[in-house]
């Protein structure tokens, strides 16, 4: 009865085949991108998705610190996604931990998969991602709020990077778990895709899945990066557009 | 180098306009920036608050546990108070361990929170010795343009005057609870631009400041912490006419906390 640690397992999936929040097995939790809300930022967006909400800064092309990771050839990415300590339920202690710094890795390495990082030799693009409240799914949430970051500092890519995850949850391929399913779901598969190219640049999974079901998992995933991506074309051409100049009528 | 170069001139230039009686922004001595605040920013907190002073935004996040109390305060509960400067909201913080300004923010913060026993500890005693509630104060400032102290303490009060105690959850009670504040702790700061001393500094005024005061007083006419801050020097008579201005900025802004919009 709402205790600590209640492990009874909800219904994840109704006779109609709606999921706990109602959604339908291919639906997206509400999504809503913000580009631009740090003045102090090169580049920033802001992601509530679902109940997550997400803050993306970016810095640079500036100097590199610490100064040995200078590279003469390209600039580095440097990502950092940390978690504030009230975002989750049990309150996380402040700071990066391993969990934290893998994301940080495989994230920034996205990214460097679609910067042009050679037209900036010598210094450092520094993506921060802040999880202000977390709901499962908050590195697709965060790559998906430095991605808009990153054009919005003006950064030179191949393309946007929208991402998202695909689960298992009672025995079903389901779009973009929220913290129930996730918790009690049998898979979870993240991905981010170059929509350009058609190839995920992340990818990470961890549960179980036959041949079948990734296959499934796979091409629902690439179908909601689709759906995303329009989002943050969006968000961006609502922060860029420039409303059509008023008339001298009146 | 011509960063260098730029930020002098931008200094000198708002020194110049305080010689004036005007500021870079077009705010007169005495005026604060705009102030919103948006309690329950939040649904995984058990309280919180994003406070937005002008550009500058400090997110608060209260977290409520059971722990032991201290062997030398059996029959109190624990607060503490921590600001995160993340290097996502300024070109200036970089990561790593907390820098000498972040934790300056942190403790003058949970100072006076502290020192105006805004929440009355012993109440957060559940079992003496051996149970009571831990209160984490968590601020993120988002957003740096200047006077993080202020930002961060109004996000913090902010915070805590509308949060939840989860006793259910933590299985101490039968039915959560609003957490009980007792008094409301307002920060203002100072800073001196040549003789002219102004309320609520911009990031470019700090870095032109010579000399940083910041007085915390609460609703009942008390004087509850102070820091003096940045290479500079105040009078006393400074500080008199420092202190009379923050009881009048602080009355304000409790109302708009207490109010919970403008």
């Amino acid at each position: 009865m709402g205790s600590v640690g209640a492990k009874e397992v909800p219904v994840l999936l109704n006779a109609d085949g709606l999921r706990i929040d109602g959604r339908r097995l291919d639906e997206l939790r509400p999504l809503r991108i913000q580009a631009g809300p740090l003045r102090q930022a090169d580049g920033s967006a802001f992601v509530e998705w679902g109940q997550n909400k997400v803050m993306a800064a970016v810095y640079g092309p500036r100097e590199v610190h610490p100064r040995h990771l200078q590279q003469s050839t390209k600039a580095v990415i440097q990502c950092r996604y940390n978690m504030a300590a009230f975002s989750v339920d049990e309150r996380k202690r402040p700071g990066l931990d391993r969990r934290s710094q893998e994301i940080s890795k495989v994230i920034g390495e996205a990214f460097e998969s679609v910067v042009f990082a050679e037209e900036f030799p010598r210094t450092s693009i520094d993506v921060y991602i802040e999880v202000l409240q977390a709901n499962a799914g908050t590195r697709c949430a965060g790559l998906v709020a430095a991605s808009v970051a990153l054009a919005d500092a003006g950064i030179p890519m191949v393309d946007l990077l929208p991402a998202v995850a695909v689960g298992k949850v009672a025995g079903a391929i389901a779009l973009d778990l929220k913290k129930e399913e996730d918790n009690f779901g049998e898979a979870d598969l993240p991905m981010a895709l170059v929509p350009q190219s058609g190839r995920l640049v992340l990818l990470q999974m961890e549960g179980h899945m036959t041949e079948p079901e990734l296959d499934q998992a796979l091409e629902l995933g690439v179908r909601g990066c689709r759906a995303i991506y329009e989002k943050m074309k969006g968000a961006l051409r609502e922060r860029y557009s420039i409303a059509p100049i008023a008339t001298e009528a009146a | 180098m011509s960063e260098e170069v730029a930020a002098e001139i931008l200094q000198t230039h708002i020194l110049d306009l305080a010689a004036e009686g005007r500021r870079l922004d077009g705010r007169g001595p005495d005026e604060y920036r705009p102030v919103t605040v948006e309690p329950g920013f939040v649904v995984t907190a058990d309280g919180s608050a994003l406070v937005r002073l002008g550009e500058t935004i400090a997110l608060a996040g209260i977290k409520l546990e059971i722990g032991k109390p201290f062997p030398d305060t059996p029959n109190a509960g624990v607060l503490t108070t921590n600001a995160e400067l993340i290097p996502l909201s300024s070109p200036t913080f970089e990561p790593g361990p907390p820098q000498p300004g972040a934790i300056e923010v942190s403790r003058v913060v949970d100072r006076a929170v502290r020192a105006a026993e805004m929440v009355d500890l012993t109440k957060l005693c559940v079992t003496p010795g051996e149970k009571s509630w831990i209160c984490y104060v968590d601020v993120h400032v988002l957003g740096h343009d200047g006077n993080l102290i202020d930002a961060a303490l109004l996000a913090a009060v902010t915070a805590l005057s509308h949060s939840t105690v989860p006793a259910k959850r933590f299985e101490v009670g039968e039915a959560d609870y609003p957490l009980e504040v007792q008094h409301v702790p307002i920060e203002c700061t100072f800073v001196r631009l040549g003789e002219s001393i102004v309320v609520d500094p911009t990031f470019d005024e700090e870095h032109a400041a010579q000399g940083r005061l910041t007085v915390a007083t609460d609703e009942g006419g008390r004087i509850v912490a102070m820091q003096k801050g940045l290479v500079g020097a105040f009078s006393p008579e400074d500080v008199k006419a420092v202190v009379r201005r923050a009881f009048v900025h602080g009355d304000r802004l409790r109302t708009i906390v207490r109010g919970g919009s403008r």
